[in-house]
């Protein structure tokens, strides 16, 4: 029968058109969608801020401020994400966001964690308001007092941070009170009151937090610190010993091999990547690579600042 | 051209939740219905009648085989402006009035505006509710609403109607008029199809019926023929129980009510009845041949194995 | 074709406007703005903001709940009481009829829009006596609001194709609280990586967005709206429902009725 046969191509005509036009609106729609999201990148988050207080918000969510919070901690985390990449010096809605945050889920402990560390940091590495970093843990600890990392993390910002090592040792010693607590606040409490050298008691802030944490993130922060606190032990080792040579030699070195065919090296001297160290003629030492070693102090090209005052010395 | 024609239509559903089984509701179907016929499709409960108006509407799609109404398959929309469909207990849209469903279903149809106006009007007086335009369907009673149903079947002045059991939910004056007006459709030279298991309604009104069962086309006769058929047997009546005996002896089934007696026996065993009763006195009161029913041939038909059909 | 899908319009439209449930909602949207009012007397020096802020809030929950509860019938509560048998014997092809359907809700929606618009302009000339010039942002807001219940009634219209009111209702208002916080998911999705990204940032395309659409705390403030936010908005809005249309369509094409 002709007609069926025509009846046939008319139906899977039909279906075929409901099919493209699904397909090309569907496509064209997501496009649109990614114009608009350009133009509302910035907007989006501008618009957290009309929410006049995290106390309303939260009771405009309808008992659903777990969720909510895990909206805004990712909004915080995208916040700061995208500022850092931007090299951004200014954060300024990083702490209202977590405000908001913690404000809508007190319990969020790793809002609390890396919220301190972004706040804390100097910019680019973060916002630079250690100040708003203490008073969120603060924070923290008041609604958890029984998280001993909420302790770890106040000593840590007081020592590292704010360069207070009497708040650091009263923070350690409160958080070795709290049933389950790291062995570990004990001994940092110690080091604090006995004022310890300042790189070895960083290394052993840093150290603790590598052992102790689980977020892979917190980790790879603490290990980035933990290499540059090698740097800055390596670079005035080695700078010492170039100048050892240039005492016995009446000239300076005028490579490594030169060092170690003195006897004064035993190797090429790499930093913690793996890279050699550069020596220069005049005696200074640098590393390959400055940008993949942040918070470093030593070993910078002449005139970089260094980014992280932890071993700046204190007056 | 033949109205209807369907080619080895059948349609099964795959029935139940989790665990889907197979249940043919309809086995593979050829039909033709000429153009002008009322045409009664007969069958039990759960025959498959309305699967298979169902699948001549495209309102499910068979499983296998084709069909062509009014000479084009039925899946084009084009022919659908020819036919109209009632179908079983049919529930319309409560929040109109019948006028504004029937001007709803008009409008579907393709009728312009001044057409409409004038057919809703006509159609609710051939329907008998001529009072009932500006009423709200949801305070229609139950036959009321199947006469909407059928006014909407031919709104659009269709060449073939679907009705699907279009007496169920009338009272016996609602019948009657429905049966003139099928009769009236087919004067005015539409195709009737329509489904029943009232046999009556089917042989007051058919040129030829088929019997549907389980899915199966039994058989088609043309009714006519059908009623003609004598069967063989007579009904006796008398008064004077006397006789009774004797007539069971000759083997026929006897229903004595009182003194009066009934009893159906073969054309052949008539001189013999007849006989007994005169000698035990009693009064002769009538004897009828017994002329085959529609029932007869549907039951007949019901326990019959599949035939085919030649025509 | 354009007669008839215009008819099945009208008549989901004169359903709509003659279930009393309809003028509940209404109602009770109406009453929400006038509390709103009475809500910013209470607060001191924001009762504007918290005006517009609440009253388009209720104008857009309203009409969203509207949207889902009848959208969500269109097609599968025709198809249970059996009303589309006298319909789809007609010369009506399935998808006229989906179309009809989907225009005949959002006529409606438009319409209840229109009325609780003028309830709401209507309070805050009470509040503030008179307009400024960037309370025509207002109207982009509500526009907007619009936008959204296009979306939502292709959706809803999609889902009852093929499936219960009662999960269709629960699919739709679970899509549409998804789709407010698209934007978030967006960026979660966007904080893994490789295949396991993959998912769930198409799975955050493809819902309806919404967060663009929902300028109303900005306006709030009497900030603009761009022009080419609006036009974006338009295009996304309507292709989005017109690509839900047409699945819902492509589905209802090769539905058996029961
Ligand atoms: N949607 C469906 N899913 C599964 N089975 C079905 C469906 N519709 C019908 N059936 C089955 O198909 C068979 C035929 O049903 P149909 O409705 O065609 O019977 P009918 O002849 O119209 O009966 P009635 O006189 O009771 O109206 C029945 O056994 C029924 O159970
Ligand atoms: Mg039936």
């Amino acid at each position: 029968m002709p007609t069926t046969i025509d009846l046939m191509n008319h139906r899977t005509a039909i279906t075929v058109t409901l099919a493209t036009v699904m397909t090309v609106c569907l496509a064209s729609a997501v496009v649109l969608l990614r114009r608009i999201d350009g133009m509302r990148s910035g907007a989006t988050l501008e618009e957290v801020l009309y929410i006049p207080s995290p106390k309303i918000l939260k009771r405009m969510s309808l008992g659903y401020n777990g969720l909510l919070a895990d909206v805004y901690w990712t909004r915080a985390v995208q916040y700061f994400g995208a500022k850092h990449r931007a090299h951004a010096m200014q954060y300024q809605l990083l702490a209202p966001l977590l405000e908001v945050t913690t404000e809508l889920d007190p319990h969020l402990i790793v809002a609390y964690q890396f919220g301190s560390t972004f706040l804390a940091q100097k910019p680019p590495e973060g916002a630079g308001r250690p100040d708003k970093a203490v008073a969120l843990v603060e924070r923290g600890i008041q609604a958890n007092p029984n998280r001993w990392q909420l302790y770890y993390e106040l000593g840590f910002l007081e020592y590292m941070e704010r360069h207070d090592p009497a708040a650091a040792a009263r923070a350690f010693e409160r958080g070795s009170q709290v049933p389950g607590a790291h062995q570990f606040l004990r001994v940092l409490a110690a080091a604090m009151a006995q004022q310890a050298g300042q790189i070895a008691t960083a290394r052993m802030l840093w150290t603790t937090t590598y052992e102790t944490t689980e977020d892979k993130m917190i980790r790879f922060n603490a290990l980035k610190h933990l290499r540059a606190l090698r740097v800055d032990e390596d670079v005035p080792r080695l700078e010492e010993v170039a100048a050892e040579f240039k005492r016995r030699n009446g000239r300076p070195a005028s490579g490594w091999a030169e060092l170690i065919s003195a006897g004064l090296l035993r190797g090429i001297p790499v930093d913690p990547l793996g890279r050699p160290y550069k020596l220069l003629p005049d005696g200074r030492v640098e590393v390959a690579d400055p940008d993949s070693l942040p918070f470093i102090n030593q070993g910078l090209l002449p005139g970089k600042k260094p980014e992280s005052l932890v071993v700046e010395k204190k007056s | 051209m033949a109205a209807i024609e369907t080619f080895a239509l059948g349609k099964t559903y795959l029935a139940g939740f989790l665990r889907k089984r197979p249940k043919i509701a309809l086995k593979p179907l050829t039909l033709t219905v000429p153009e002008g016929e009322v045409f009664g499709y007969l069958g039990p409960n759960g025959a498959g009648k309305t699967t298979t108006l169902k699948l001549l509407m495209g309102l499910v799609f068979p499983s296998g085989g084709s069909a062509k109404i009014l000479g084009r398959d039925w899946r084009d929309p084009a022919v659908r402006v020819n036919i109209g469909f009632l179908p079983e207990q049919p529930y319309f849209y409560d929040y109109l009035t019948a006028s504004e469903l029937l001007d709803y279903y008009a409008q579907l149809s393709g009728l312009a505006a001044s057409q409409r106006r004038r057919r809703i009007g006509e159609m609710l007086a051939r329907v008998g509710l001529p009072e009932a335009g500006h009423t709200q369907l949801r305070k229609f009673s139950k036959g009321m609403l199947q006469r909407v149903g059928i006014a909407q079947a031919i709104i659009h002045d269709p060449k073939l109607i679907f009705l699907d059991e279009p007496m169920s939910g009338l009272d016996p004056i609602g019948r009657r008029e429905v049966r003139d007006l099928i009769q009236s459709l087919k004067d005015e030279g539409k195709t009737v199809f329509f489904s029943t298991h009232i046999l009556s309604d089917a042989e007051a009104l058919c040129d030829r019926v088929a019997v549907l069962h389980k899915g199966e086309l039994r058989g088609i006769g043309v009714v006519q023929d059908l009623l003609a058929r004598f069967s063989g047997n007579v009904e006796i009546i008398w008064d004077g129980a006397a006789a009774l005996p004797a007539l069971q002896a000759l083997g026929c089934e006897c229903h004595p009510t009182g003194e009066t007696i009934r009893a159906v026996l073969a054309q052949d065993q008539l001189d013999a009845a007849i006989d007994a009763i005169r000698r035990a006195h009693g009064r002769l009161m009538s004897i009828t041949p017994v002329r085959a029913s529609l029932e007869d041939y549907f039951l007949e038909k019901l326990n019959d194995t599949p035939v085919e059909v030649a025509r | 074709m354009i007669n008839r899908i215009s008819a099945i319009s009208f008549n989901t439209f004169r359903e709509a406007v003659r279930d009393r449930v309809l003028y509940n909602l209404i109602f009770f949207a109406l009453l929400l703005v006038a509390a709103a009012l009475l809500f910013g007397q209470i607060s001191i020096g924001i009762e504007r903001i918290v005006l517009i802020n609440l009253g388009l809030t209720a104008v857009s929950i309203f009409g969203i709940v509207i949207a889902i509860f009848i959208g969500i019938g269109l097609v599968s509560k025709e198809m249970d009481k059996r009303t589309l048998y006298t319909v789809l014997a007609r010369p009506v092809r399935r998808w006229e009829f989906i179309l009809g359907k989907f225009f005949g809700l959002v006529g409606t929606l438009v319409v209840n829009t229109i009325f609780m618009a003028i309830g709401f302009f209507a309070a805050l000339l009470y509040l503030v006596h008179h307009f400024q010039r960037s309370d025509t942002y207002l109207l982009v807001a509500i526009y907007f609001i619009v936008l959204q219940f296009v979306i939502v009634t292709a959706v809803a219209l999609l889902f009852s194709s093929f499936s219960s009111p009662l999960l269709s209702a629960v699919f739709a208002f679970a899509l549409y609280i998804i789709g407010t916080f698209a934007e978030d998911l967006r960026a979660f999705a966007a904080l893994a990586h490789g295949p396991a990204g993959w998912i769930p940032t198409a799975a955050a395309y493809l819902v309806p967005n919404f967060s663009a659409l929902n300028v109303i705390s900005s306006v709030a403030h009497g900030e603009s709206v761009a022009r080419t936010l609006i036009a974006y908005n338009t295009g996304y809005a309507l292709l989005y429902a017109a690509a839900a249309t047409s699945a819902a369509a492509l589905i209802f094409e090769h539905r058996n009725l029961k």
